[in-house]
């Protein structure tokens, strides 16, 4: 993990709306974050948490009703909250920060050889000749694993398949090393086994090219893969971060628990399932309080009164909610925590024994 | 176990494009008991849907036979067979947003089947299931007037369910009926789901490919690769002692949310070409009660080994 804590990006802040059929919706309530160089950060949510949202403002890439109405994002000490421009968000976009979407098939041009989508980049953004880029492309081909590079330089996209298609999104992301790579739900759309392996090859780079990731995700099998942080959204918020092994044994905060509870990994067969009731509130009204109390059973009165602010857990632990006030009762977790608790307390053991 | 409801025997299913073709599904054969939910695991492209389909009928069987409560049902059948097996046999599928009539009320949608087979006797008795069938998945009766693009995945999802309960089938095929859901929804479909199991006695083919979800949900498990089953076992039995290769390889990828277990795995890779099946051929061989591997003799010997 990061010794030496020096953000490569910092949100402070950040509000976005978005107009939608002449009301407004607030899509990013009030988020600050820091990324640290050469992490890797999985951002977990349900659909609508806003967490594609968030990481969509690093790279300019809100859809055109939707603005950033307050807050900052800053870069390696540059601000992008003011960039304007496409010409100017060049500059970061694709060749600072690149992206890896869910489906390579719609990230891919179905007309354009594979070769020539790899190589046009190295053109623009390095200003290679087609000649000097070609080679290039071929060996970024052959490092994300695919085979016989040369001969599949000519192929075209439906010649591939899903899990090759995203081995080349990787590669044309990685051809201007990038130092921060943001990875939408990249396996989503692909098999189990073609996941893992696309979640070792990106630990390996990162490894060899030394960049920043952050995930985006909504599968907590995934995030304890990679993750070293985890940042935990709902209703366009964060309601609590920490480091992976803190998040999963030892959460805090009520909608961490629901979403550990709600994994089938440690339903007993047999047994109903947990489900979180109710629905994620609407974003266009302002939320009171805590945005998860109406869904919560152990929320306070205060939750739907007031918005709770971040307790400090650890130096790396925060969680957004009243039960961990001083004032607040003690709140005894549901099972599922407490047997990640349990196996948190075990493998710290074991690894203690071990040295 | 109780009786069979549904027995697949030496199923083919070619696909013919011009001069090429493609054996999708070859030569499997399962069993499926009453009230037993048995899961069909394996990767984009293996078949595992086809087989579902074939069982309702989409798709033709190439060889082979399909038989439902001791009736044959693949190939050429009586019409009134036909309309026995619609009624009888019914399919969830992947994505509730693309199985919906978006034209159409849900109080359509649902009573669909019941309009095709004059299932009712007047309009009251007709409402009466339709009210029954949302209910029962956890929907209101006000929702029967509204239409699918006002509501979420998850209560879509629940629709289709409905549709498929407004029959009253005894046999339900669930073709990855929750990878399309956010997290928190999944939890309560599967729910209802197996509730249903329970209190109807249902029988479920479940097609998944998220085996975390298989071993919750189901019964039994067979692993289907490239057509080909490969293994079937209880699933317990089926986790406790992997046997074949490709079993193994698919449960070391699926991502396990426990951190410290999780950041030390191995990633098995399977590769068709390791099996040497010039001389000595492959069969279906049980190696323990109840579970079957496929394998020829050495490796049915070495697979033997392996939890002695």
């Amino acid at each position: 993990m990061t010794e030496e804590k020096k953000p490569i990006l910092t949100v402070r802040d950040l509000v976005v709306k978005f107009r939608v059929r002449n009301k407004e919706l607030t899509a990013i309530r009030s988020v600050s974050l820091n990324l640290y160089e050469g992490e890797t950060l999985a951002i977990v949510g349900e659909s609508g948490s806003g967490k594609s949202v968030l990481t969509k403002t690093f790279t300019g890439m809100l859809e055109n009703n939707g603005r950033i109405a307050a807050g900052s994002i800053e870069f390696e000490g540059r601000e992008l909250t003011g960039i304007k421009t496409d010409k100017e968000w060049e500059g970061i976009r694709g060749s600072q920060i690149a992206t890896v979407f869910q489906d390579p098939m719609t990230s891919l041009n179905p007309l354009k050889k594979i070769g020539f989508q790899i190589t046009e980049i190295l053109e623009k953004h390095q200003k290679m000749a087609f000649a000097q880029a070609k080679p290039v492309a071929i060996e970024l081909m052959t490092r994300v694993g695919i085979k016989d590079a040369e001969r599949r330089f000519n192929d075209y996209p439906f010649q591939y398949s899903g899990g090759m298609r995203q081995r080349i999104v990787i590669a044309i992301a990685l051809a201007c090393k990038p130092k921060i790579l943001i990875c939408d739900e990249p396996t989503t759309a692909l098999d189990v086994t073609i996941q893992a392996q696309i979640l070792d090859l990106i630990r390996a780079l990162q490894k060899d090219y030394g960049f920043t990731t952050i995930y985006i995700t909504h599968d907590l099998g995934v995030v304890a893969n990679v993750a070293d942080r985890v940042a935990v959204m709902y209703a366009g918020q964060i309601l609590e971060y920490g480091t992976v092994r803190e998040i999963f044994y030892d959460p805090r905060h009520p909608y961490t628990w629901a979403l550990i509870s709600s994994l089938p990994t440690l339903a007993k067969k047999g047994e109903p399932l947990y489900a979180i009731p109710g629905t994620p509130p609407t974003l266009f009204n302002e939320i009171k309080g805590d945005a998860f109390a109406p869904r919560n059973r152990y929320a306070l009165n205060i939750d739907f009164e007031e918005e709770p602010p971040f307790f400090q857990i650890s130096p790396t632990h925060f969680a957004k909610t009243w039960l961990l006030d001083e004032k607040a009762p003690k709140a005894d977790p549901p099972v599922a925590v407490k047997i990640m608790l349990e196996k948190g307390k075990i493998h710290q053991g074991a690894t203690e024994v071990a040295k | 176990m109780s009786k069979t409801i549904l027995s697949v025997k030496n199923l083919d299913v070619t696909f013919k494009n011009g001069r090429d073709s493609v054996n999708a599904v070859r030569d499997v054969s399962f069993d499926i008991h009453e009230g037993e939910s048995f899961a069909l695991v394996g990767e984009s492209g293996s078949g595992k849907t086809t087989i579902g389909r074939t069982i309702i009928r989409i798709n033709p069987a190439t060889a082979g036979t399909v038989t439902f409560e001791d009736k044959k049902i693949s190939g050429v059948i009586s019409k009134e067979l036909d309309n026995y097996v619609i009624r009888n046999i019914q399919m969830i599928f992947q994505d509730p947003m693309a199985s919906l009539n978006e034209r159409a009320t849900i109080d359509y949608i649902v009573s669909e089947g019941l309009y095709n087979f004059n299932l009712f006797k007047d309009e009251q008795e007709r409402r009466d299931k339709v009210y029954k069938a949302l209910t029962d998945v956890g929907l209101l009766e006000e929702h029967a007037e509204r239409y699918p693009h006002e509501f979420s995945g998850g209560q879509r999802q629940r629709i289709c369910i409905a549709r498929v309960l407004a029959m009253q089938p005894k046999f339900i095929i669930a073709d990855e009926p929750i990878s399309a859901l956010d997290v928190s929804i999944r939890a309560q479909v599967l729910n209802l789901l197996r509730d249903l199991k329970n209190e109807r006695g249902l029988s479920y083919l479940f097609i998944a490919h998220d085996l975390t979800v298989v071993r919750y949900f189901a019964d039994r498990v067979a692993v289907i690769h490239q057509g080909e089953l490969k293994e079937l076992a209880e699933t317990e039995e089926l986790f406790a002692r992997p046997l074949h290769p490709y079993t193994r390889s698919l449960l070391s990828a699926v991502p396990i949310p426990d951190p410290d277990v999780e950041k030390v795995k191995k990633l098995l890779v399977y590769d068709p070409a390791m099996h040497d099946y010039s001389v000595d051929k492959p069969s279906w061989r049980e190696l323990y009660p109840g579970h079957f591997v496929r394998a020829n003799e050495r490796e049915a010997a070495e697979y033997a080994k392996m939890y002695a």
